[in-house]
C-alpha cells in the first residue's frame, strides 16, 4: 500500500448538526460517524430529512443557517475541516472535495455559457492560470465526462442541453480542480433510467482513473447495489447500519434495513408476491421518540428500546449496527 | 382483439397533438396513434422514459386533453370518436359526449401529492367536493358518513377531515388524493405515478392499500410509472411507450422475462437492481446519446436513431404494432420474418 493510505481520506467523529428553527431544535444529525478511504464508494441511504444531505453539507461547510455543527469532528487528510477559516474552505471546496447535486439546471448559471462556467471554476482556485490554458484544460474535462462536439458545446448555454448532458456537466465541473473526495449528492434522481444507467458507468469509470473517494447519497437501493463498495444507513439523523455492500443486501442487521429490502418487490420474482411495507410513517423530527428512533415503527420494539438509543455492535467485518437485538445477541454470545 | 365482454376501456389510434405558438407543423407530436384495451378489473401498467406521452395518454383517455383523432370507447360507448385519413386530416366530424356522467365511472390520482390538492380547502371539504358534484350524498349526516368512510378506507383517522393538507405528510396527502377518486364509486382509475413522489417505506404501503381496493371494489386501473420493478409487480399486463409511440405490450412477467423489441431490452437493462451480486453480472445494454424532440420525432420507426439493430428500412417505414405472441404485442421491423 502506498503512503498515502496511512492517512484516511476523510474520518468523521460524532458528527451533529442541529437547526435552531423558532419551532425549537431539529437535530438533523444526530451523532454518527464514519470513514472513507481512497478509491472507495460509499453509498448514504435515508427517506428524505433523514440528514443524509445535511450530514454531506457539513463537510463542504455549505450547511444553510438555521443550521449548524455542534459536535463532533471532520478530518480530511488529517486536517479538522470544521477549524478552516472561510479563505481555507473556499480552497477546500474545488481543489480537495467537490460536490453535485440533484438538479443540474439550479446549480448552472442559465446566463452564461457552460465553457465560461467552466473556465471560472478553474480560475477560482488558480489565479496565474492563462486564458488558453483554462480552455484547454475545460474542454479535456468535457471530452472525459463523454461529451462530444466540445467546442461547439463550450459555447452553449444550460438550457441547450439535455437533464444528462447538464449532470455531465456538473461532474466536469465537480472534478476539474481534481478533488480527492466527491460528494454526489442524489445525482441520479431526476434522470431516466437509461440515462441514469450512463451516468452511472461514467462515475465508476472516473473513480477508477482518478481513485478518488465518493460519497453517494440516494434513496435507490439499486444504485447501491450497483455503484459502492460499502453502505450507511441512516433514519432519523442517526445512522443504524453501516457495512460492505453485500453485507448489507445479504445479511442485513437492523430491522429498518431489513424492512426496506423486504418493502421492494424482489428482482428475481418470477411470480406476483405481495409486499410487506414497514408501517408507520416517518419521524417528526421536531418531536423524536426517546431511544431508539425507529421503534415505533419496529415489529421487534422492546421495553428498552422507547427509553435508551442502543449502542454499535459489530456484526461481521466493518459492519456494525444500532438495534438492541443485536446488543443482547452479542451479550449472550459473550456469556456461552 | 379481447373478448368483448371483458373489455371495460378501448382506444384506437389515439393521437394528442399539442401546437406551439409561431411553429408551423403538427407541433409537440405527444401521442401518436396508441391503440389498447383494458379488461374489466386488470391491470393495466405503462412504463417509458419522461416526455415519452405516457402521462398525456392517461389523461387523454379521460379527456382531460381534447384528443387530436382516434376514437375511446367506454364499458361499449364510444366516448369519442375522429377518425383521421392518411394525411392526418380528419375524415368528418368530431363526436365526443358529455363527460360528467363518465366522471363518476373514471378517475384519476395525480403524482404528487401536494400540488394536486387545493390548500385552502380541509380534507373533508376536498373529498366532500366530488360527492356534492354528483349529488351522491342524500342528507348532511349521510355525507359525513361517506367522508369518514372513505378517510378510514385510506387508513386515515375520522378527525383528519378538518386538517388540511400542509398538515400531512407526503404520504397521508397522498391517500387524501386516493381517497378524492375514490368518493364517486369509479370503476376505472388512472394511477399517474402515484407512489413515485413517496418515500420507500412508503411506497409499499400505498401499493398494497391500491391492491387491497381493486380485489374489493373491483377496480380497473391504468398504473402509470417510470419505476419498472413496482410497474411488474402490480400490473397484469404492462405497455412500454418510446416517443409517443407504444413500442410492447404484454403479460407483465413474460414481458419481463422476454422483452421482444429493442427499446424494451434496454430499458430493463439499465433498471439497476437492489442486488450486489446480480448487479455486477448484469449485462448492459446502453443507449447513445438522449431522447429525441417529439416536435420532430425521426421518421420510420422513432427508436431507429438510438436502436443499436436498426437498418435502412427502419428509417423510412413505420413498423406495425402486431401480436407475435398470443398477447405479446411489439413494433418492430426486426420481428417480421
Amino acid at each position: 500500500m502506498s503512503e498515502q493510505n496511512e492517512k484516511k481520506l476523510l474520518e468523521v467523529k460524532d458528527l451533529r448538526v442541529s437547526f435552531f428553527t423558532p419551532a425549537g431544535e431539529v437535530k438533523a444529525v444526530g451523532g454518527i460517524s464514519y470513514d472513507l478511504d481512497y478509491g472507495e464508494v460509499m453509498g448514504v441511504v435515508g427517506e428524505s430529512g433523514s440528514g443524509k444531505s445535511q450530514e454531506a453539507y457539513s463537510i463542504m461547510g455549505l450547511l444553510q443557517s438555521p443550521g449548524k455543527v455542534i459536535g463532533g469532528s471532520i478530518t480530511f487528510e488529517g486536517v479538522d475541516v470544521l477549524s478552516l477559516s472561510k479563505a481555507e474552505m473556499t480552497q477546500f471546496r474545488g481543489n480537495k472535495a467537490a460536490m453535485i447535486f440533484q438538479n443540474p439546471m439550479t446549480c448552472l448559471n442559465p446566463v452564461y455559457t457552460i465553457g465560461n462556467q467552466l473556465v471560472e471554476a478553474l480560475k477560482a482556485h488558480d489565479k496565474d492560470i492563462s486564458n488558453e490554458e483554462a480552455q484547454k484544460r475545460a474542454m479535456e474535462m468535457m471530452e472525459m465526462v463523454g461529451i462530444n462536439n466540445v467546442e461547439k458545446r463550450m459555447k452553449q448555454y444550460p438550457h441547450e442541453f439535455s437533464g444528462g448532458m447538464r449532470q455531465r456537466v456538473m461532474i466536469a465541473m465537480g472534478l476539474i480542480c481534481h478533488p480527492k473526495l466527491l460528494i454526489a449528492d442524489e445525482p441520479t434522481t431526476a434522470l431516466d433510467v437509461t440515462i441514469q444507467a450512463q451516468i452511472l458507468e461514467l462515475m465508476k469509470d472516473l473513480q477508477k482513473k482518478t481513485k478518488m473517494g465518493i460519497i453517494f447519497i440516494t434513496h435507490n437501493l439499486g444504485v447501491v447495489a450497483d455503484i459502492c463498495d460499502k453502505v450507511s444507513v441512516m433514519y432519523a439523523g442517526k445512522m443504524v447500519e453501516q457495512g460492505p455492500v453485500d453485507d448489507i443486501f445479504y445479511a442485513p442487521a437492523h430491522p429498518y434495513t431489513i424492512g426496506l429490502l423486504r418493502s421492494m418487490p424482489r428482482v428475481d420474482a418470477e411470480d406476483y408476491e405481495r409486499l410487506i411495507p414497514i408501517e408507520g410513517t416517518p419521524v417528526d423530527m421536531l418531536n423524536p421518540p426517546e431511544g431508539c428512533p425507529f421503534a415505533p415503527r419496529c415489529e421487534h420494539c422492546m421495553k428498552i428500546c422507547l427509553k435508551k438509543m442502543p449502542p454499535y455492535v459489530e456484526v461481521g467485518e466493518n459492519h456494525r449496527s444500532a438495534c438492541w437485538l443485536r446488543v443482547a445477541e452479542h451479550m449472550d454470545k459473550e456469556e456461552g | 382483439m379481447a373478448n368483448e365482454e371483458k373489455v371495460l376501456l378501448e382506444i384506437k389510434k389515439l393521437r394528442k397533438y399539442f401546437p406551439v405558438k409561431g411553429i408551423k407543423g403538427p407541433g409537440v407530436q405527444a401521442v401518436q396513434d396508441v391503440s389498447l384495451f383494458i379488461n374489466k378489473g386488470e391491470t393495466l401498467g405503462l412504463v417509458g422514459e419522461s416526455g415519452c406521452g405516457k402521462t398525456t395518454l392517461g389523461r387523454t383517455i379521460l379527456r382531460l386533453y381534447d384528443p387530436t383523432g382516434g376514437s375511446i370507447s367506454y364499458d361499449g360507448k364510444v366516448i369519442y370518436e375522429n377518425p383521421l385519413g392518411e394525411d392526418g386530416r380528419p375524415l368528418g366530424k368530431a363526436t365526443a359526449v358529455n363527460m360528467l356522467p363518465y366522471r363518476r365511472k373514471m378517475q384519476i390520482i395525480f403524482q404528487d401529492p401536494s400540488a394536486s390538492l387545493d390548500p385552502r380547502m380541509t380534507v373533508g371539504e376536498i373529498i366532500g367536493e366530488a360527492i356534492d358534484i354528483h349529488k351522491l350524498a342524500s342528507s348532511k349526516a349521510d355525507r359525513t358518513d361517506m367522508i369518514k368512510g372513505l378517510l378510514s378506507r385510506v387508513g386515515l383517522n375520522t378527525e383528519h377531515a378538518n386538517r388540511y393538507p400542509h398538515e400531512f405528510s407526503g404520504g397521508q396527502q397522498q391517500r387524501v388524493g386516493i381517497a378524492r377518486a375514490l368518493a364517486v364509486k369509479p370503476e376505472f382509475i388512472v394511477c399517474d405515478e402515484p407512489i413515485s413522489a413517496l418515500d420507500v417505506s412508503i411506497q409499499s404501503q400505498v401499493v398494497n392499500m391500491l391492491e387491497d381496493m381493486q380485489a374489493e371494489m373491483g377496480l380497473t386501473y391504468l398504473f402509470i410509472a417510470h419505476d419498472l420493478s413496482v410497474v411488474r409487480h402490480i400490473s397484469d399486463r404492462i405497455g412500454v411507450m418510446y416517443l409517443g409511440s407504444l413500442v410492447e405490450l404484454g403479460e407483465s412477467y413474460e414481458l419481463n422475462r422476454h422483452p421482444i423489441h429493442p427499446y424494451t431490452q434496454t430499458l430493463l437493462s439499465a433498471v439497476p437492481v437492489p442486488d450486489p451480486k446480480l448487479s455486477r453480472a448484469k449485462q448492459r445494454i446502453m443507449l447513445e446519446g438522449d431522447i429525441p424532440s417529439p416536435m420532430n420525432p425521426p421518421s420510420g420507426c422513432r427508436f431507429h436513431t438510438r436502436c443499436p439493430y436498426a437498418s435502412e428500412r427502419c428509417s423510412q417505414e413505420t413498423p406495425k404494432f402486431k401480436e407475435h405472441e398470443p398477447g405479446h404485442w411489439a413494433a418492430c421491423h426486426l420481428l417480421e420474418k
